[in-house]
């Protein structure tokens, strides 16, 4: 996984709150088998309308997404976060997320910003008056900046340090598999197998 | 102090835990389909790992599958490829798969449960969100994504944080015709579709004790719609009663074993919710949603909301976009709201008592001009089960259409999908925007609510069609 410390870049204003997983890509996008190319399913029925967002020319290019509130509800569908990533985002601030989605976001490079809904409203009244802005999302020290504005952003720990170091959880998992093979030894006997 | 059932079952599953890391919590039970695993095997060829537990680990096909014509090959070719390269992955790691045409395929949600695979305090992931279905059984069991189905296929394991934990509580009778579906519309648009967040939900009290298999089910099922990550019900006698004998249930001695440990999965009296709800169940009535998520949603008796009578900004702007997006008017009455479908079938209620329920108020009744009803049994046992108590002929006598089971139009990755422009009654878990099939309108239903919208036309529950009823 790429690892990721600072990113400066342009923000696009995503201005509806519940944006579930099933906007983010529709389950149509869902039948390749590769990882890659799913930037054609972003938002795939809210692009056909010219005025959408994703549509308009002075956000072209941005790496931050600010959503409302409840982004990424819904389905578990990594190819969410497969789907924003090809596009081009690196990060989603927002005040809340559903939670398979964030999970998921960790596991694929993309910053997960939570925030108090007033400071998502700030950026989009300074990204609708000048969309040029740069913002700037701060892992090392979890701030999004703007201007003169620097605001702090959750995010744990544990996830905070996978994405600085771009760590992958089936290494981090295997250091320790002799204390999986010993809790194995001591399941129930009579807990299911499928075959 | 006292645990919940959620932390007794989280306790009993760390492998290791240190300061500063995330639980390491062991898998009892891996479910994939074909939709989220083909990436997760190819991390692990690129890798070089195996499937640690492939005896942990059951596929089964049932997003993409065609719910016609099935003896012949898939008719979209990347749904076939997708299919394919389930097969095939399964044959080269080892792990048993229930394709389509095998007696015991179906919505993975569906198949596990009938197996007697899910069992009180097991956990169980598989990648998608409805796996919450399984708490009902009092296992803890949620949704997870495809680099996640990648980690417990190379390690049978997850890194979690432990999650809160919520208690909602319904006490007293459901009134007549109120079903489970109802019920749980009801709490989410009580809670909120964030209203769970990082939560398991605890449901409780007399009125969920008082519910079956299967409706527990289709409550756990829609934890997710409320944001949560699991929903769990203590097992108990319904519980029990429900798995013995089933193929893949401890039997003689084991079953004895069982038991014993099954019995002490309850919230200690002196645990403590990170967060309670309390919800009166007499005061429930059939529900219907009239929005894009569902949380939107209001008594069948009510009408469509005004979207200025939020409060909340978020919500008002979320409401005019829905009711936009749905063709509603606020103030319609929900009972006038004509369909053009009904969706009967998915993981929330395509199980054998939902077929049973619709059929009661189809009989000898018909499905109303120009609606189209589909049933899509939730599994092959499921259909056959009906087969066998003739329910088939019941919807199909009515004009309904008997399909083959899957997911279906529960998410439209397969033929069945809703026109642009089209109205659903849907027994499903999600009326999200072109959800069903772009630019498709679904309205979420109990299985009782879909046969009477499928008789009269507009959205009904089945006291509508008594003679006594003001109209018809």
């Amino acid at each position: 996984m790429d690892s990721f410390t600072t990113l400066t870049g342009q923000a696009m204003p995503l201005q509806r709150s519940d944006v579930d997983t099933d906007q983010i890509i529709p389950a149509v996008y869902l039948k390749r088998v590769t990882r890659s190319g799913f930037e054609d399913g972003l938002f795939a029925a809210w692009r056909t309308d010219p005025a959408f967002v994703l549509n308009q020319p002075q956000f072209a290019g941005a790496t931050i997404l600010v959503a409302g509130p409840d982004f990424g509800t819904g389905s578990s569908r990594e190819h969410a976060v497969w789907a924003l990533r090809d596009y081009g985002f690196r990060a989603v601030i927002a005040a809340r997320f559903g939670d398979i989605f964030r999970g998921n976001a960790g596991k694929g490079g993309l910053v997960t910003a939570q925030v108090d809904q007033s400071v998502v409203r700030q950026l989009w009244a300074v990204l609708e008056s000048d969309p040029a802005v740069p913002v700037t999302v701060d892992l090392q020290t979890r701030t999004v900046s703007w201007l003169d504005v620097t605001e702090p952003f959750e995010l744990d720990d544990y996830t905070r340090w996978r994405l600085l170091e771009g760590l992958d959880d089936v290494d981090l998992t295997l250091r320790h598999e002799e204390s999986v093979s010993q809790f194995e030894a001591n399941r129930p006997g009579w807990l299911p197998a499928t075959a | 102090m006292g645990r919940t059932l959620a932390e007794k079952v989280w306790e009993a599953h760390v492998v290791r835990r240190a300061a500063g890391e995330p639980d390491l919590l062991y898998v009892d039970l891996h479910l994939i389909h074909e939709v989220t695993s083909p990436q997760a095997f190819d991390g692990l060829r690129q890798a070089g790992r195996a499937v640690r537990r492939p005896d942990l680990t059951l596929a089964t096909e049932d997003h993409n599958v065609p719910t016609l014509d099935i003896d012949r090959p898939i008719a979209d070719p990347v749904s076939r490829v997708q299919v394919e390269a389930l097969r095939s992955n399964c044959a080269e790691f080892g792990v048993p798969i229930y394709p389509l045409g095998d007696a015991d395929q179906g919505i993975v949600h569906v198949v596990g449960p009938q197996l007697g695979l899910t069992q009180p305090g097991m956990t169980v992931v598989c990648g998608d969100s409805h796996t919450s279905t399984h708490g009902a059984f009092g296992a803890l069991a949620f949704g997870i994504g495809t680099s996640e189905v990648e980690h417990v296929l190379a390690t049978q394991t997850l890194p979690l944080n432990p999650f809160r934990t919520m208690a909602v509580t319904l006490e007293g009778e459901l009134p007549p015709g109120v079903s489970a579906k109802d019920l749980v519309l009801a709490v989410i648009a009580e809670i909120g579709t964030g209203g769970g967040q990082g939560h398991v939900i605890e449901f409780r009290g007399s009125a969920i004790r008082g519910l079956s298999m299967e409706a527990r089910m289709t409550v756990c099922n829609m934890s997710i719609e409320a944001g949560a990550r699991a929903g769990m019900i203590a097992p108990d006698e319904t519980t029990f009663d429900y798995l013995e004998g089933r193929p893949h249930a401890p039997q003689g001695a084991d079953w004895a074993a069982a038991l014993d440990y099954w019995r002490t999965l309850v919230t200690d009296d002196d645990a403590v919710f990170d967060r309670e709800v309390v919800i009166d169940a007499t005061g429930l009535a059939p529900f219907v949603t009239w929005g894009t998520n569902p949380a939107q949603g209001a008594p069948l008796t009510g009408s469509v909301p005004d979207p200025s009578s939020y409060a909340d900004t978020n919500e008002r702007v979320a409401a005019e976009k829905a009711l936009t997006y749905m063709g509603l008017q606020a103030g319609t009455r929900l009972r006038d709201i004509p369909v053009d479908t009904v969706f009967l079938g998915s993981c929330t209620n395509g199980r054998i008592e939902d077929l049973r329920a619709a059929a009661g108020v189809i009989r000898g009744r018909k499905v109303a001009d120009g609606v189209q009803m589909l049933v899509v049994p939730g599994s092959v046992r499921v259909r056959l089960a009906a087969e066998e108590e003739g329910l088939d002929v019941v919807f199909t006598d009515a004009g309904a259409e008997w399909r083959h089971a899957g997911c279906s139009m529960c998410l439209g990755m397969n033929p069945d999908q809703l026109g642009s422009g089209k109205r659903s009654a849907s027994t499903s878990n999600r009326n999200f925007e072109g959800r069903q099939g772009k630019g498709g309108r679904t309205h979420l239903v109990s299985p009782l609510v879909a046969a009477a919208t499928a008789v009269r036309g507009t959205l009904s529950s089945p006291a509508d069609l008594l003679p006594t009823a003001p109209k018809d």
